[in-house]
């Protein structure tokens, strides 16, 4: 298949493992910010192939992962009201609030389904007048300009029984908070190439200037990831911290312009709380203005998300690159995706998941 | 942001225990179905021929051995790419008795018809079903009928069941597996559950793909006549390919190996795949079966597969490795190799 084998022969994967070998003299913890990264690694064992010295740490760069519980929980309170049509992604339909989840909510008779795209809750909310449709919108940057255009294309239409509830966040805080954090240990970034096809890699030059961490851009498949850790291990090795671009075949220095325009538009940046990093500034979006009319909190008067409760879950720690899933007490015992404990284990794209999938021999 | 150790504290949700309700998840083939059948069903109808294990259960009749089993289909779209709910209701049974080796019979029909429910539609149905079962030299001796509300039925349900004969002397099942024997698959996999796919509506994405809907029970005929000792036979429905050998390896308390790359899957379905963020391995099918065979005959059952139209495509997939917990493994190109597990829900659309 062009564009997907090329990057997952088998020879280029050993001749990048075999350079990385090369130019690694000392160790270096590096970490990739996206799941999908995370995924990719483990599943195709990446870091076995890489020397003992370099260290990969899974970060928080899963949406499902960092929704905190409380918003789940005011997903879970509107999916339960009557004449509501509760839509979201499939992942999303499997975390567990405090007292359930939404697949749960279905099968006790809520109308809660899944759809590809906030534009399909839309077509819902068209063919449904007298239903309250309600798209629960989480995502980086890479999924936040689809619901900045239900909400335009609402506008538009005049469809006044559709809203969304909020839960879009943004990448570059939360790498400023990792490197703020007072034990951080990450010394390079592999930049989520999906985050930057869309916003360019130009919000992340001045985090490398301020902290002189070397952030590359990179792909998801095993050669892209790859590329990825050379291109930060070299610039280790060099002392530098710089921004680079290993993905280039989708990603340019200043991303999707129109993607951008439409984002700035119906959104603006607000402190947001990350599950498992507490209140991040400027690390979320919400409706800007007029546009709030459309916000699902506002509209069924639920009022500030709960905080969320400490529990036995280490999950914070695993998304902030503290511990390895395994290294979790309750990792595949007491939390499992049956039986999870944190959206990590439950997300598709979350390292707990992936270690279990994959990895379950690591504990 | 504040640096205190507050701002990283994890904060999770305490367990949200077993669901006490059924959730879709619970029919989807993998880990929760697994809990169902173990923690429920079993306990409930518990007897010595359940504990076969297998497609259909082989019963000894006065020195004849009958095979039999059941089967309910629910589907939407009712017409697909490639089959339609009348076309699966007949292969899906004729295949769970051609598991076991045994050469069908005699089939029922039970319909669940939806009030309003167009009669075109049934005959048409109906036709194809019958069209499956006639080709396999078999027939429809028996059904029923019944008619739910509107808005209770998703349009049609069927469930049929099938009585086969087995003739050969073999032992077709999981405790018939043996650590060395090959692991075959008969064709590329993953293309029911694409085609179902790309009809749905919501999904909206065009393929050429078309299902693999078909009867195997003839292909298997093939293989006994010309004496292969077949150890073990599993079709691949929901679940797909790594829930089938996940299965069989946990029942034989067997270790098994996969080559990744050796699973052959078509460039359509690969790529629907790779959009969807689904592994193939996990997408259904409803015309391709896993072999186990002794390894001296793994080329000879190869040679024959391929000269058959439904086994074009069989490829050998990996090794029964040893006798342990029934652990399965995946190696891939890099020499890596990494758990085979049952998924924990249904497999859903990433993300991002």
């Amino acid at each position: 298949m062009k564009y997907v084998s090329e990057y997952r022969d088998a020879a280029t994967v050993q001749t990048l493992a075999q350079r990385i070998a090369a130019a690694v003299t000392r160790p270096w913890v590096l970490m990739e910010v996206c799941g999908g990264q995370t995924h990719a690694i483990v599943k195709h064992g990446l870091d076995r192939l890489l020397p003992a010295s370099l260290e990969l740490i899974h970060g928080p760069g899963c949406p499902v992962c960092v929704t905190p519980q409380g918003v789940i929980d005011q997903a879970l309170e509107i999916a339960a009201e009557k004449d509501v049509i509760f839509c979201s992604f499939g992942d999303m339909l499997r975390v567990p609030g405090s007292r359930t989840d939404l697949l749960a909510v279905k099968a006790q008779g809520g109308d809660v389904r899944m759809v590809y795209s906030p534009l399909d809750a839309l077509e819902l909310a068209r063919i449904h007048p007298h239903q309250q449709v309600v798209f629960f919108s989480v995502g980086f940057e890479t999924t936040a300009p689809t619901t900045a255009m239900a909400v335009r294309q609402a506008e538009a239409e005049g469809i006044d029984n559709f809203s969304l509830l909020v839960s879009h966040v943004r990448v570059p805080p939360a790498l400023e908070a990792l490197l703020a954090a007072p034990d951080n240990r990450v010394q390079g970034f592999l930049a989520a190439g999906h985050v930057c096809a869309v916003m360019g890699y130009w919000e992340y030059e001045p985090i490398t200037a301020a902290h002189n961490v070397p952030i590359v851009v990179t792909g998801f498949e095993p050669v892209d990831v790859l590329r990825g850790v050379l291109g930060c291990v070299e610039q280790l090795e060099q002392g530098r911290g710089e921004v680079e671009n290993c993905y280039g075949r989708a990603v340019k220095r200043d991303g999707n312009a129109v993607a951008q325009q439409l984002l700035g538009q119906i959104f603006e940046p607000v402190d947001m709380a990350w599950r498992g990093m507490g209140v991040i500034p400027a690390g979320g979006m919400a409706l800007r203005g007029d546009y709030r009319r459309f916000d699902a909190a506002e509209r069924f008067r639920l009022g500030a998300a709960p905080a969320d409760e400490a529990g036995q879950c280490r999950s914070g720690d695993v998304l902030t690159g503290r511990i390895k899933p395994h290294q979790c007490p309750a990792f595949g015992k007491d939390c499992t995706p049956e039986h999870p404990l944190g959206a990590t284990m439950v997300s598709s794209e979350g390292a707990c998941a992936a270690y279990f999938r994959y990895r379950r021999d690591a504990a | 942001m504040s640096q205190s150790d507050k701002t990283f504290s994890a904060a999770c949700p305490l367990p949200i225990g077993q669901y006490p309700h059924a959730v879709m998840a619970h029919g989807g083939g993998g880990r929760l179905m697994q809990q169902l059948l173990e923690l429920l069903v079993r306990p409930a109808l518990d007897n010595p021929w359940l504990e076969q294990r297998h497609d259909s259960a082989v019963l000894d009749c006065g020195g004849t051995r009958l095979a039999f089993t059941t089967d309910a289909y629910v589907v939407k779209p009712l017409q697909f790419p490639g089959g339609d709910i009348g076309k699966l209701a007949a292969c899906g049974t004729l295949n769970d008795l051609a598991m076991s080796g045994a050469k069908p019979l005699f089939l029922s029909a039970a319909l669940v018809i939806e009030e309003g429910f167009p009669f075109d539609t049934l005959r048409t149905v109906l036709d194809s079903l019958n069209a499956a079962v006639k080709a396999a030299g078999a027939a429809v001796v028996t059904g029923d009928t019944k008619v739910v509300e509107n808005g209770k039925g998703d349009g049609l349900y069927i469930t049929t069941s099938g009585i086969g004969l087995v003739e050969h002397g073999l032992s077709i099942g999981p405790a018939a597996i043996r650590p060395g024997d090959a692991v075959l698959v008969s064709g590329d996999i993953g293309r029911h559950g694409v085609a179902i796919l790309s009809a749905r509506e919501s999904l909206g994405f065009a393929t050429t793909v078309e299902s693999d809907c078909a009867d195997l029970s003839g292909l298997v005929g093939e293989l006994i006549a010309a004496g292969i000792e077949i150890r073990c036979l599993r079709d691949l429905t929901r679940g797909g390919l790594a829930s089938a050998v996940l299965e069989l390896a946990r029942d034989a308390k067997l270790d098994m190996e996969l080559i990744e790359g050796a699973v052959p899957v078509c460039e359509e379905v690969r790529a629907a795949c790779e959009i969807l963020g689904y592994d193939p391995l996990y997408v259904a099918n409803e015309g391709r079966m896993v072999l186990f065979v002794p390894q001296e005959q793994a080329e000879a059952t190869l040679g024959l597969l391929r000269g058959h139209p439904l086994g074009r495509d069989a490829a050998r997939i990996g090794s029964v490795i040893q006798a342990g917990a029934g652990r399965v493994s995946l190696r891939n190109a890099y020499g890596g190799q990494r758990i085979l597990d049952l998924l924990s829900g249904e497999q859903l659309p990433r993300i991002c």
